[in-house]
């Protein structure tokens, strides 16, 4: 389900990195969580973002929630198919709706996010 | 809710986990948020028919010489008009003339009312009513005798006729009969909350489980599905229909509500009659009214509206309307400019983004 060369953060967030590229989206958990989604919102190319720090939003039908950026670094690509079927990400949320591809600033940042497995047995207590 | 209050559940809580709904802390109950997805349950409702487990509601009774007195004085519809077996929507009312609640209120006989209440405020609307009751009638709280099922949406009728004995063609809308359904003694009322043809049926809770399963097989060849709190809400918001703590409460009056046809200024005293007499003199401030989103977004509840480019009211309830694939809600504005077609911002995350006020209900159902 949850795909090992990813790193996760407690607010829900994915990064794929190899080396100092990045790709960045919301776990299945979050769009799970957040249900039908309707909207999204993304920074804008050439934006800087840091960790921790809000890099855009997704709404669903019943709420908006922060997307928070899991690494710092410069946004290289967005993913555009979003604006048209902003659905992608309720049925692929760890591949074809990727939200932002962004150039590592701190690639050390990696080291303190979950892997898959944390990530699992942190979903599965907050249940 | 003190966060170590644990949450109220129904008795179909266990039969909601094991459909894996998404769980929701609702006013203090543990509710199903949705199963499939809100537009997948709320376009079922609106084409074929959904099943809603409303077993938190309130359940609220008076009986006694003088039931239909104290019914009709502390509620603003017209409680005398009421026949034997019929329904209607109505107001319950502080003194000051702001919503203790919003209720349904059934006439079972001449001596005994039954008023089906929201949940989070039922404990409240039990006092409030015990307090006014100078009259030869009894209050009871019966919310525990009673689970809730919500049939709702054209396939409504198939579905629990199947179900059974009562002829459910014959129970105009807003009227209800007591009855059984599965062999189980229960109430099936006309009504609902979703602008769509439907039922709701009053039920023993020992026997929610079963009717529950027994309405999904029931419904199996129309598609049925059940239903959440998130499509009950875009549902009712749809068809214009008032949440509590959304477009009314305790400091709105029906009046301000658009809600004027609940209320029945000349049936005599009832409470918080002369609050909404003096408001109907000196003219309403504010109105509520309908939007759509023209920019891109989603004004939601809460959110601050503006005109000419200042705060003039708030929204009350927004949503993206699956029916219509529009960004819809309704909000507060001064009465002179509550009028169709005006243009407002919404601000929305900062940003103001264009809506313009319409007509509601947003949807209405062809008869």
């Amino acid at each position: 389900m949850y795909p090992e060369n990813f790193r996760y953060t407690k607010e829900h967030e994915w990064v794929a990195a190899v080396g100092d590229a990045g790709t960045i989206g919301i776990t299945d958990h979050a769009q799970q969580e957040l249900g039908d989604i309707v909207y999204v919102d993304l920074p804008k190319v050439g934006a800087h973002i840091e960790q921790g720090k809000s890099l855009g939003s997704v709404e669903s039908v019943k709420a908006v929630s922060d997307v928070y950026s899991p690494v710092s670094g410069e946004v290289t690509e967005i993913n555009q198919t979003l604006a048209e079927k902003p659905e992608t990400l309720n049925s692929d949320p760890h591949g074809a709706a990727w939200l932002v591809k962004i150039k590592l600033s701190a690639p050390a940042e990696l080291a303190g996010l979950m892997s898959a497995a944390e990530y699992e047995a942190y979903i599965g207590a907050e249940k | 809710m003190p966060a170590d209050q644990p949450l109220r559940a129904t008795p179909l809580n266990s039969v909601h986990c094991a459909l894996r709904a998404k769980m929701v802390d609702f006013g203090g109950w543990d509710m199903p948020v949705q199963y499939s997805g809100i537009i997948d349950e709320h376009l079922a409702v609106r084409r074929s028919v959904g099943l809603f487990d409303v077993s938190h509601m309130g359940e609220i009774e008076i009986r006694g010489r003088q039931a239909a007195d104290l019914t009709d004085f502390v509620t603003t519809n017209s409680v005398h008009k009421l026949k034997q077996g019929q329904a209607h929507y109505s107001g319950l009312l502080y003194g000051h003339g702001g919503f203790v609640d919003d209720i349904l209120v059934h006439k079972v006989a001449d001596d005994h009312f039954f008023l089906c209440v929201n949940a989070s405020n039922q404990g409240k609307d039990f006092e409030h009513i015990r307090a006014q009751n100078h009259f030869d009638a009894r209050v009871e709280f019966t919310s525990d005798q009673y689970s809730q099922l919500a049939i709702q949406g054209p396939k409504a009728q198939a579905t629990l006729q199947k179900l059974t004995r009562v002829d459910l063609s014959a129970i105009k809308y807003y009227w209800f009969t007591d009855g059984e359904v599965c062999g189980t003694a229960a109430r099936i009322a006309h009504t609902g909350y979703t602008g769509e043809d439907g039922f709701e049926i009053y039920a023993p809770p020992s026997e929610a489980v079963r009717l529950w399963n027994e309405v999904l097989r029931a419904g199996e060849e129309f598609g049925i599905k059940p239903c959440g709190l998130g499509a009950r809400n875009t549902l009712r918001l749809e068809a214009k229909m008032a949440l509590y703590g959304h477009e009314i409460d305790a400091s709105i009056s029906p009046l301000e509500a658009d809600l004027g046809w609940i209320v029945k200024l000349d049936k005599g005293d009832f409470v918080g009659r002369a609050a909404l007499l003096k408001q109907k003199e000196s003219g309403l401030t504010r109105k509520l009214i309908g939007f759509e989103m023209r920019g891109r977004g989603i004004g939601r509840d809460g959110y601050e509206v503006f005109l000419d480019g200042a705060p003039a009211g708030w929204v009350t309830s927004g949503s993206p309307s699956p029916t219509l694939n529009k960004n819809i809600g309704l909000c507060y504005l001064p009465t002179e400019r509550a009028q169709i077609g005006q243009s407002i911002q919404i601000m929305i995350r900062n940003q103001p983004v264009d809506a313009v006020t319409v007509e509601t209900p947003f949807y209405k159902r062809a008869k």
